[in-house]
């Protein structure tokens, strides 16, 4: 693409340029404004923002781009129109005096002339010349120019008159809007200024369960790309702000970096650290689960780490979270006074998802926050169906991660089932899903809290018991013992139990130990007697041993002698052995 | 305001600006052929009709281009009768007599 166009600027081949209208989103969508020194069609039905949208075109070109602007009304005084946009911080008359904007309002009424022959609009054309040589403007509108049809009858003329202006403008060099009442099946009651124009933007007004949306459309563009759905946008105090529909493609930067949630034992279950930051956390649960205290823990903990936070509240008022979250030990509105906490409350109803969709943009572009929390986005759903909801989220989640900004919704669910389709279909979307639900146990209704997912990090999966107390929230392990999970009292009184059943058992312990020691002393007194016992039969055994030994010895020395003294005559025996021997023979 | 004034002779315009009963101004832009028919035109029919009793500016708007704002001019050429009350505004190039005289509110005496 940069070679292409570098290759052409070389060749001296003028791709069409475009001049920057400073309208919030619009350039983004036509891929740099309006088509420079041609005139571009503004058309739609009434109400729908032509007039707000071309005035804001000059005086954006004025007070940002230096660009000197002539404003030429069909429709409405020039101090009606000061009075109009006044509410938006528009000082028309100052700018006029300063020669930086020109407003002239024409004034036909078909009663007051007579056609008397032929006549043309030159004397359009020497006002609208004079007023752009006079303040060197680059910036004309033209609203609304079919007035002229009301107020002239010859239409011929009219028309050929038209084609005349569209070319005497682009002579002129000046970028041009037009503005046009839509017309019965045409985008103009004319059906000449659409081809006569460059560029043609449709602005619509649609009521869908009476809830109204403003869109945009990009009809034509001659000679350039551009978007060609239907963007939403919201007229407020700053002025028109188009909504981009993001790029979907995903190929946003990613974050290794953690932020804690501000409750330690829930960081703890993802590894001590909290979530990545940038990621999209869905905290979901029955009525009265604590998912606005668990967000209001998340909103505390970063704006302790002097970071900026964004509370969309669609359910409560700003006031009434401060003060419930008081009763939990924390203080939102220190954080408010330091200027890190921000508050938007709205009603879903108040106007359509693709204006919160907006709102939600331009409140996250202004005030720049790391963190946001949408409470609860189930509450979008009384203004949009699952799919309309669910692409909005989609939209929003895209558009928060390419700017790394965390964000935690908190829905509601309907029911227990845990694996029925998920709340708003958007699990699959969010990073990390905490569901938080009831658990009801002998009378008692206690929190269950599981971290059903979280993307790239070790999580435990055990359902932990989540208390709020008034010093805060905890999560507290729940028992799990041979009656199921115990929790609230139940697990109270088990540990109880448990103490008790311990104790017992120690002083149980103590009692046998006592009786083994004591059989022991017995044992090992009778081990001894028996010792002595057998020492005294071995002794014995010893004894006569040795006897026999000794009588073997003298018996053998005696059968010697007497076979010596047999065969040597002369050799004279022992009698006293002889007697022995006689003795051992009988 | 500098007035361009086109008229045949002297006399007449000294009659015309002490007895003037009519105020016209006529704005036309330099010497296009509407322009030039229309002043041709409505000399005529002033003359027909109310000789003496009308005085007639004739203004260029390309001499004056301001004024193309301060008297509201769309459509060229264009016709205003200031006095006598109200004031009326013609446009076209003057050659439909009838609208011409209705439009000043000068009954036809012929």
């Amino acid at each position: 693409m940069a070679t292409i166009k570098k290759k052409t600027t070389h060749n001296k081949i003028t791709t069409l340029r475009k001049l920057p209208t400073g309208i919030s989103g619009l350039d983004e969508i036509t891929g740099g404004g309006f088509p420079e020194g041609r005139p571009t069609l503004i058309c739609g039905g009434p109400g729908c923002g032509k007039t707000l949208m071309s005035l804001e075109f000059i005086v954006r070109g004025a007070l940002e781009y230096n660009e000197p602007g002539v404003f030429m009304a069909f429709e409405e005084k020039s101090e009606e129109l000061a009075m109009n946009v006044a509410s938006l911080g528009f000082d028309l008359p100052k700018m006029q005096k300063d020669k930086k904007i020109s407003i002239d309002y024409v004034h036909i009424e078909r009663s007051e002339i007579e056609e008397t022959g032929e006549y043309n609009l030159e004397g359009l054309f020497i006002r609208l010349g004079h007023a752009i040589d006079s303040i060197g403007a680059k910036r004309v509108v033209l609203d609304t120019i079919e007035n002229l049809f009301s107020g002239l009858s010859n239409t011929n003329v009219l028309r050929a008159e038209l084609r005349r202006l569209f070319q005497w403008l682009k002579d002129k060099g000046v970028t041009a809007i037009i503005t046009g009442e839509k017309g019965e099946g045409t985008l103009t009651r004319q059906g000449l200024e659409e081809y006569v124009s460059d560029c043609v933007i449709l602005l619509e007004h649609k009521v869908v369960n009476q809830i109204g949306t403003r869109v945009l459309r990009v009809v034509k563009y001659r000679g350039t790309t551009h978007g060609t759905n239907e963007y939403p946008f919201l007229i407020d105090e700053d002025g028109i702000s188009v909504l981009p529909v993001t790029s979907l493609l995903l190929n946003h930067e990613v974050s290794t970096e953690r932020v804690s949630t501000g409750i330690p034992s829930l960081d703890d279950m993802v590894g001590g650290l909290g979530f990545y930051r940038g990621s999209s956390i869905l905290v979901s649960g029955t009525a009265g689960t604590g998912k606005t205290s668990m967000a209001a823990y998340f909103a505390d903990a970063t704006c302790k780490r002097n970071e900026k936070c964004v509370y969309f509240a669609f359910e409560e008022s700003p006031q009434q979270i401060i003060r419930n979250m008081k009763s939990i030990n924390i203080d939102l509105e220190a954080h408010i006074k330091k200027g890190l906490l921000e508050f938007y409350a709205s009603r879903p109803t108040l106007y359509g998802l693709e204006m919160h969709l907006v709102a939600i943009h331009k409140m996250i572009k202004k005030f720049k926050p790391k963190t946001v929390i949408l409470d609860p986005i189930t509450n979008l759903i009384t203004v949009g169906s699952v799919s309309e909801v669910k692409s909005m989220l989609v939209r929003l989640i895209d558009f928060l991660q390419a700017e790394q900004i965390t964000v935690i919704f908190t829905a509601l669910t309907l029911n227990n089932i845990v694996n029925e389709q998920t709340d708003e279909g958007v699990s699959s979307l969010v990073d990390a899903w905490i569901l938080v639900r009831d658990i009801e146990h002998n009378g008692e209704r206690n929190r269950g809290l599981y971290l059903m997912k979280s993307r790239g990090m070790k999580h435990s999966n055990q359902v932990r018991e989540f208390v709020i107390t008034d010093r805060g929230l905890d999560l507290v392990d729940v028992y799990l013992g041979p009656n199921g999970v115990l929790t609230g009292s139940a697990r109270e009184e088990q540990q109880l139990m448990e103490e008790a059943g311990s104790v017992l058992h120690t002083h149980a312990l103590g009692r046998k130990d006592k009786e083994i020691a004591r059989k022991r002393t017995v044992l090992e007194a009778k081990i001894a007697s028996l010792q002595e016992e057998f020492e005294s039969v071995q002794d014995e055994l010893n004894k006569s041993y040795v006897e026999e030994d000794l009588r073997k010895e003298v018996m053998t020395k005696n059968r010697k002698q007497l076979t010596d003294s047999r065969h040597n005559k002369d050799a004279k025996p022992l009698p006293r052995v002889e007697n022995n021997n006689r003795k051992k023979k009988k | 305001m500098a007035t361009k004034r086109e008229g045949p002779d002297n006399n007449d315009k000294q009659v015309v600006n002490q007895q003037a009963e009519y105020v016209l101004r006529l704005f036309v832009t330099g010497a296009s052929p509407n322009s030039a028919r229309a002043i041709s035109n409505l000399r005529r029919i002033c003359d027909e009709h109310i000789q003496g009793r009308y005085s007639l500016e004739i203004i260029d708007v390309y001499q004056q281009e301001y004024i193309a704002k301060t008297e509201q001019i769309i459509a060229l050429p264009l016709l205003i009768k200031k006095g006598p009350l109200p004031e009326r505004r013609l446009v076209g190039d003057m050659s439909n007599t009838d609208k011409v005289l209705s439009g000043l509110g000068i009954p036809r005496n012929k």
